[in-house]
C-alpha cells in the first residue's frame, strides 16, 4: 500500500448548544492507529461521524490525502469502512446474505468463498445459514466485522467496536488490528477497555475536558 | 451505476418476502377504507360509480402513505442506513433504487387489487381499466415524493403522522389527475389529457424527488 | 463596510433594532389610509353592494400569503446553498406571518363567499389552493417544532419548502383544471366589470401595508431567534445585562 494520511485542522463540534470540542488538531499515518478517549458524551461518537463524513462539522476541516473529504467524496468512502453502535447488520438476512448485499451496496462484486472463510475465522461456521435474528449480541456484531474485513479499506473507523464481545473474539479482534496495520492500514477507534496492542503505533486523543484514567496498553 | 440501483433493489425485495405480514397490511388497510365508503354514503350503484374513482385513489394514496414512514425508518434502527449512505455510490441513487422498490412491493399489487374493488364500485370495464394506467403512472410518484417526507421524518417522535401531514398536500396533483382519468373517461371526454398531465407530473417527480431526498437524508442522519 | 457585514447576526441584529420601528410605523399609516379609501372613497358597487369592501382585505392578504411562501424558499434556498445561518432564521421568522395570512385570505374569502355565492365555502380554484397552502405552511412549522436539532431542523425545513415551491404551481394548475371540469364555468372573482382605479389603488395601498407589516414582524421574530441561538456570545451576553 502507498501512503495516506488522514489530517484534522482545528476541528470543532457542537451538539445543540454545547460546543464539544474545538481546535482540534492530529494526523494519522499509514501503519498508525488514533485511540480516541474521554468520558461519555465528550463527543468521542460525534467526532468519529465527523471524520466519517456523515456529520458536518462547526467548524475546521477533515483531509484525505491532503484534499476536503467533502470534495473527494468517492475516493473517500471506498477507502474508509466505518462500524457505529448499530451492526448495520440485518435480522432478516443469514450472515452471507447479509456480507453478499453489504458488498453489492459497497459497489464491490461479491466473492462468496472469501466471504464464508471470512465467517468461519471469526467463528461463525455454525450460523452460516441462520437468521441473524438467532444469533447473540456478540455473533452478531462477529458479522458486522466480517464485513469491516470484506471490504478492504485502508481507513476503519471503528466506535467501540469491542461491546459485546466474549475474550476470544477481543483476542480476535486485537489481532486483526494489528495484522490490519502491519499490512499499512490506518485505523482510528474509540473504547472503554484495555487493549493488548503490543509493537504498535499508537496515538492518544483525549476528547473533552475530563480526565479519565490511563487505559492499560501492553 | 444501474448496478448499485440494482443492488439495492434486490435487497429491499429480499427483506420484504422474509416480511410478509407488513406487505399483506397495507393491502388489507387499502381494501379496507374502500370498503368502508360504501357503508358510509349508501349501496346506491350509480352513487357509488360516481365517488369510486376518487375513494379508491385517495385510498390508495393513504395506503402507499402507512408503509412509507417504514423506508428509511428500518434501516435507520439497525445501523445500515448510515453504511449505504457512506457507500462510494451517490445517495441519489440509493434514494432511487429504494422508492422503486418501495413502488414494487406496495404500488404494483395495489394495480391488482383495484380492479376488484373497482367492481364493488360498479365502475364500467373501460373506467377499471383507465383506473389502472392511472394508479400504473400515479403509485411511483406517491413512492418518489413519499421518499422526501420519510428523509426528512426520519427518527421523530410521531414521525409517521407528520410525514403525512408533510406530503399529502404534495400528492394532490396526482390525485386530481389520476382520479380525473377515470371521472373523464366515465363522462366520456376521454382520459388522454389526464393521463399525459399524470405523466408529466411523475416525469418532474423522478427528476426532482430523489436529489431532495438525499439531501434531506442526509440532514436527518447527521 | 460591505454587504457582508450584515449578514453577520451580531450587526443584524442591530440593523434590525433599527429598521423595525420605520417599517411599523410604516405599515400603521399606510394601513389607515388603506383603509380611508376602501371604506370611505371607493364606490358602493352596484351588483354586490357594501360586502365586496371584504376584498380590500382578501386580496392582499392572498396576494402575501403567496409571496410570503416564494421568499421563504428563496431564503431556503440560499441558507442550503451558501450555509448562511442569517437566512434560515429569516425563513423562520416569516413562516407564521405567512400562515396567517394565509388563514385570513380563506376566511375573507368565505366571508365573502356568503354573500356572493350563498355559501360559506366553494371549492373554487383560488380557495382551494389557498387551502392547500395553509396546509404546507402548517407542514413546515410542524416539521421544526418535530425537530430538536437546530441545524437539521433549519435544513429539512428548507428543503420541504423548496419541493413545496416547486409543487405549489403545479398544484394551482391541477386545482383549476379539477375546477372547470367539474363546475363548467370558474367564478372569476376579478371580473367585477372594470374596476374603478380607486379600488385598485385601495388594495395596493393595503397590500404595501402589509408587506411593511410582514417585514417589521419577521424582524422583531429575527431578534428573538438571533438572541436565543446566540446566547452564548459575549456580545448576546453583553446585551442581556444592559437589559436587566
Amino acid at each position: 500500500m502507498s501512503d495516506f494520511l488522514l489530517s484534522v485542522h482545528d476541528l470543532a463540534c457542537a451538539r445543540g448548544d454545547r460546543l464539544l470540542f474545538k481546535g482540534m488538531n492530529f494526523s494519522l499515518k499509514t501503519g498508525e492507529l488514533l485511540l480516541v478517549q474521554g468520558g461519555n458524551g465528550q463527543g468521542k461518537t460525534s467526532l468519529l461521524r465527523l471524520l466519517t463524513g456523515l456529520a458536518r462539522p462547526e467548524a475546521g476541516e477533515v483531509r484525505w490525502c491532503g484534499a476536503l473529504i467533502g470534495r473527494q467524496r468517492e475516493t473517500f468512502h471506498a477507502a474508509m469502512v466505518y462500524l457505529g453502535h448499530a451492526n448495520g447488520v440485518k435480522d432478516d438476512l443469514n450472515p452471507v446474505e447479509n456480507l453478499r448485499f453489504a458488498e453489492g451496496l459497497q459497489g464491490r462484486t461479491f466473492d462468496a468463498p472469501r466471504a464464508v472463510a471470512t465467517l468461519e475465522r471469526l467463528g461463525l461456521s455454525r450460523c452460516l445459514d441462520l437468521p441473524c435474528r438467532v444469533l447473540s449480541f456478540g455473533q452478531r456484531r462477529r458479522v458486522a466485522l466480517a464485513s469491516l474485513l470484506l471490504a478492504g479499506a485502508v481507513l476503519w473507523i471503528l466506535d467501540e467496536p469491542l461491546t459485546g464481545l466474549d475474550v476470544h473474539a477481543v483476542t480476535l479482534m486485537e489481532g486483526l488490528i494489528r495484522d490490519h496495520l502491519t499490512a499499512g492500514g490506518m485505523v482510528v477507534a474509540t473504547t472503554h477497555q484495555a487493549l493488548n496492542l503490543e509493537g504498535v503505533n499508537v496515538q492518544r486523543l483525549l476528547v473533552g475536558n475530563v480526565a479519565i484514567p490511563e487505559l492499560a496498553v501492553n | 451505476m444501474h448496478r448499485f440501483v440494482l443492488a439495492v433493489l434486490r435487497r429491499d425485495l429480499t427483506l420484504a418476502t422474509r416480511r410478509r405480514g407488513d406487505w399483506l397490511i397495507a393491502q388489507f388497510f387499502f381494501v379496507m377504507v374502500a370498503s368502508l365508503f360504501p357503508l358510509g354514503v349508501g349501496p346506491e350503484p350509480a352513487m357509488l360509480a360516481r365517488i369510486g374513482p376518487g375513494v379508491l385513489w385517495v385510498a390508495a394514496t393513504l395506503a402507499s402513505l402507512l408503509s412509507l414512514s417504514r423506508l428509511f425508518a428500518d434501516d435507520h434502527r439497525d445501523g445500515s442506513l448510515e453504511h449505504m449512505v457512506l457507500s462510494p455510490e451517490p445517495t441519489v441513487l440509493l434514494v432511487l433504487g429504494k422508492s422503486l422498490a418501495h413502488w414494487l412491493i406496495y404500488g404494483i399489487p395495489l394495480l391488482l387489487v383495484a380492479p376488484v374493488l373497482g367492481i364493488q364500485f360498479n365502475l364500467s370495464w373501460e373506467a377499471i381499466w383507465v383506473l389502472e394506467l392511472s394508479l400504473l403512472l400515479g403509485t411511483p410518484i406517491l413512492s418518489l415524493l413519499g421518499g422526501v417526507g420519510a428523509a426528512l421524518t426520519l427518527g421523530l417522535r410521531g414521525g409517521g403522522v407528520l410525514l403525512t401531514l408533510l406530503i399529502l398536500p404534495l400528492y394532490v396533483p396526482a390525485l386530481i389527475f389520476g382520479a380525473g382519468a377515470v371521472d373523464g373517461v366515465m363522462a366520456g371526454t376521454g382520459a388522454e389529457a389526464h393521463l399525459s398531465l399524470l405523466g408529466a407530473f411523475f416525469v418532474l417527480s423522478l427528476m426532482i424527488a430523489p436529489w431532495i431526498a438525499s439531501a434531506a437524508l442526509r440532514v436527518s442522519l447527521e | 463596510m460591505n454587504l457582508y457585514t450584515y449578514a453577520s447576526p451580531a450587526n443584524f441584529y442591530r440593523l434590525a433594532g433599527k429598521l423595525i420601528p420605520w417599517f411599523a410605523w410604516g405599515a400603521g399609516i399606510l394601513t389607515v389610509w388603506g383603509l380611508y379609501i376602501s371604506f370611505f372613497m371607493a364606490p358602493t358597487d352596484f351588483q354586490q353592494g357594501e360586502a365586496y369592501r371584504i376584498i380590500f382585505i382578501h386580496v392582499p392578504a392572498a396576494w402575501m400569503s403567496m409571496f410570503i411562501y416564494m421568499v421563504m424558499a428563496f431564503w431556503g434556498a440560499i441558507g442550503l446553498a451558501f450555509n448562511t445561518r442569517l437566512s434560515f432564521m429569516m425563513a423562520r421568522a416569516l413562516a407564521p406571518t405567512g400562515a396567517m395570512f394565509t388563514f385570513v385570505a380563506l376566511w375573507t374569502g368565505a366571508l365573502w363567499g356568503k354573500p356572493m355565492w350563498g355559501a360559506w365555502w366553494v371549492w373554487d380554484a383560488r380557495l382551494t389552493s389557498e387551502l392547500i397552502l395553509l396546509f404546507l405552511y402548517i407542514g413546515i412549522i410542524a416539521l421544526w417544532a418535530a425537530i430538536d436539532d437546530i441545524r437539521r431542523g433549519d435544513r429539512a425545513g428548507s428543503l420541504l419548502t423548496l419541493i413545496g415551491a416547486i409543487n405549489v404551481p403545479i398544484i394551482y394548475f391541477s386545482v383549476k383544471w379539477w375546477n372547470t371540469l367539474h363546475q363548467g364555468s370558474t367564478i372569476n372573482l376579478m371580473k367585477a366589470p372594470s374596476m374603478a382605479k380607486i379600488m385598485l389603488l385601495g388594495m395596493l395601498v393595503l397590500a404595501i401595508a402589509a408587506w411593511f407589516y410582514t417585514i417589521a414582524v419577521a424582524l422583531v421574530r429575527v431578534r428573538r431567534v438571533i438572541l436565543e441561538r446566540e446566547r452564548q456570545t459575549e456580545w448576546v451576553k453583553a446585551i442581556l445585562e444592559k437589559e436587566n
